[in-house]
């Protein structure tokens, strides 16, 4: 069985301070940490387990720049037994569907039974390249899957839906799967592994968007400016000395009836 | 004149929030009329409680719409859309509709906008303002060519009353299961075992922030002191640090407590979705910037291991 795992680098934003760029279409990236996107970590672990389940080859591909080779070398020394790494200079500003014409212009003339995404990047919060990738090459998908079990030609998948409920489907492969976080529990690379995907070959690979499709050529949505929202109706801060914050924050709780 | 297509969004024989959410949205663009698509096993049944919403109901029944499901959707929604022209298609932006939205657009050879939280009418198409960097930043994109794909964002446009008692329109599918690749099984709930959440009137929600397990102990120790029930954001469920059943938000519960108090939460709006309603909201955060000072009503930026026992030491002093 062959697996394929799209991975995405990402900066670690979370406790970052974000700042857009003169361009006023990005952000300045030169001060963040970079990581493996959260969502993607657990698609490479469902792949890991199946690896071994199933005796299968998980083969993983990138679409950025050089530095996206990072992430690769981390889950080949998982276990991954290939990468590719999809250059993105020539592609310009691109949506989720975008990075799915480019992936698919890559997998058009290769064989997996199931590819996985994330369910979504935590940079851009698209959620569209997993079902984007997959009507481009004529498969089934299902998105937001937090447990997959895989029999002769066909997947049982749960989603998660909203409210704790989950849905219950089948897919016959193959197939693309977005993996949502929280159904394993990604491993850690061994010292070994990664000695070992050191040595490992990235295939490198000029990305496309392949040919638009026949008849008018649309005009797809472009990114005009990204900006720091307004904060509506700001918290109150408790400001001072910490010992003074704590002392306030407990006369709060008191008069909230919490103390 | 053109109209803005709305998938009605149901489940287990009710119509979803955000719905209306959407309906009131497309109604405020005043760009052409506004026509519901409601596609069920019989959509008689919830075509009345959308009537009222819309300038018209697109009615599309049969057994293949009885549970929401890509597949017999999207083919139903490539011929619709063929034949309506519509400017826009409003899709909820949830675990149903992102399931859907992006295959479409393909199928459709049409623009799509995730996740957006406003959307106007342009000289050419729509302008679509959309979360990125969970919220640190807003991006505004343009959609020039029709029809536009706008994923809505959940809870975040206000449901308002509407009287316009929409005509019902039957509109035929067709045969939308053949040569189905997907099968819909069954929809699971997650069992409450232990505390419900949703009944405590105290909570402490815990977010990655607390940075390990073994700093567990300090919050669950501070909860007790208050008389609160600890909950938390999804990572922290995620790394099995609690069970599901306590996660607040989208994807958890959504929680009304008398106090809530987020330490270490950033405030993604799938977060914020299960935890704004609180009459009380204080934060802890160590960013000055992380959203969720935006709906927090008090706020404290420093680090959680640092003001937790510092708080602690003064509720004994206090009890004392
Ligand atoms: C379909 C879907 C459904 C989802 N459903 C949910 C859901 O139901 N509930 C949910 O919570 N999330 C949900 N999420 C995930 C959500 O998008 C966010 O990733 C998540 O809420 C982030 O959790 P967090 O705030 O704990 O972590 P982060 O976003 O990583 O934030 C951690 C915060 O802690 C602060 N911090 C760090 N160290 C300290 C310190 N020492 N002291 C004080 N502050 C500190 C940081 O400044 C930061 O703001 C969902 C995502 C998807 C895609
Ligand atoms: N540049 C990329 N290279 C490889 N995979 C990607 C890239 N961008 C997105 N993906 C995959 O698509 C998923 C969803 O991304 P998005 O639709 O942008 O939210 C991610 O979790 C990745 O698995």
């Amino acid at each position: 069985m062959e697996i394929a795992v799209c991975l995405k680098r990402v900066p670690d934003t979370a406790e970052a301070d974000v700042k857009v760029d003169a361009s006023g279409k990005d952000i300045v990236r030169d001060k963040l940490a970079f990581t493996i996107n959260e969502a993607d970590n657990y698609a490479l672990e469902e792949a890991l387990l199946a690896r071994e389940k199933h005796n299968a080859n998980v083969t993983l591909v990138s679409v950025g720049a050089k530095e996206s080779e990072e992430v690769l070398r981390m889950g080949l020394a998982k276990g991954a037994a290939a990468a590719a790494r999809i250059d993105s200079a020539s592609l310009g500003d691109t949506d989720g569907i975008g990075i799915a014409r480019v992936l698919a212009a890559w997998f058009r003339d290769k064989k997996f039974d199931l590819i996985f995404t994330g369910c979504i990047a935590s940079d851009d919060g698209n959620s569209q390249v997993g079902p984007a990738l997959a009507e481009l090459l004529g498969m089934p998908h299902a998105s937001y899957v937090t447990k997959l079990d895989i029999q002769a030609g066909k997947i049982t998948v749960k989603r998660e839906l909203e409210g704790g409920f989950l849905e219950v489907k089948e897919l016959s492969t193959p197939c693309v799967v977005t993996i949502q976080t929280g159904g394993n529990t990604p491993r850690y690379a061994s010292i070994m592994g990664i000695k070992r995907a050191g040595a490992k070959p990235i295939e490198q690979a000029v990305g496309k968007q392949g040919q638009p499709p026949a008849g008018t050529v649309p005009v797809f949505p472009h990114l005009i400016k990204v900006y720091v929202p307004e904060v509506v109706g700001a918290a109150q801060m408790i400001e001072g000395t910490l010992d003074e914050k704590a002392g306030k924050m407990a006369a709060l709780l008191k008069e909230k009836g919490a103390v | 004149m053109s109209s803005i297509l709305v998938l009605v969004e149901h489940r287990q024989g009710a119509v979803r929030d955000v719905t209306f959410e959407m309906l009131t949205a497309a109604r405020k663009l005043g760009a052409g009329s506004v026509e519901a698509v409601l596609m069920a096993e019989n959509c008689d049944v919830l075509a009345p409680s959308i009537t009222p919403h819309a300038n018209k109901v697109v009615c599309v029944s049969g057994p293949a719409f009885k549970e929401f499901s890509y597949e017999p959707y999207q083919k139903a929604l490539v011929k619709l859309i063929g034949e309506k022209k519509p400017s826009a298609v409003l899709i909820a932006n949830s675990a149903f509709g992102t399931d859907l939205g992006p295959s479409l657009a393909v199928a459709l050879n049409a623009g799509l906008v995730s996740d957006a939280v406003a959307f106007t009418e342009a000289d050419s198409g729509f302008s679509v303002s959309r979360g990125m960097y969970a919220g640190k930043l807003v991006a505004d994109w343009a959609m020039p060519s029709e029809p536009a794909i706008i994923m809505v964002r959940q809870s975040n446009f206000k449901p308002e009353p509407a009287s316009l008692g929409g005509a019902v329109e039957k509109w035929d599918a067709g045969d939308v299961a053949s040569g189905a690749k997907t099968k819909f099984i069954s929809l699971e709930e997650v069992p409450t075992t232990g505390i419900d959440i949703a009944k405590a009137s105290i909570v402490v929600g815990i977010g990655r922030g607390i940075k390990e397990a073994k700093n567990m102990p300090l919050v669950q120790e501070f909860a007790q002191d208050i008389g609160a029930v600890l909950a938390a954001s999804r990572p922290v469920v995620d790394a099995g640090w609690l069970p599901k059943e306590v996660q607040v938000g989208s994807s958890g519960k959504t929680i009304k407590p008398k106090l809530y108090i987020a330490l270490g939460i950033s405030g993604a709006f799938q977060h914020i979705a299960g935890m704004k309603g609180a009459d009380t909201i204080i934060a802890v955060n160590k960013d000055p910037k992380a959203p969720i000072f935006s709906v927090a009503h008090y706020g404290i930026v420093d680090d959680l291991h640092k003001v937790v026992p510092a708080l602690r030491t003064k509720i004994k002093e206090m009890k004392s």
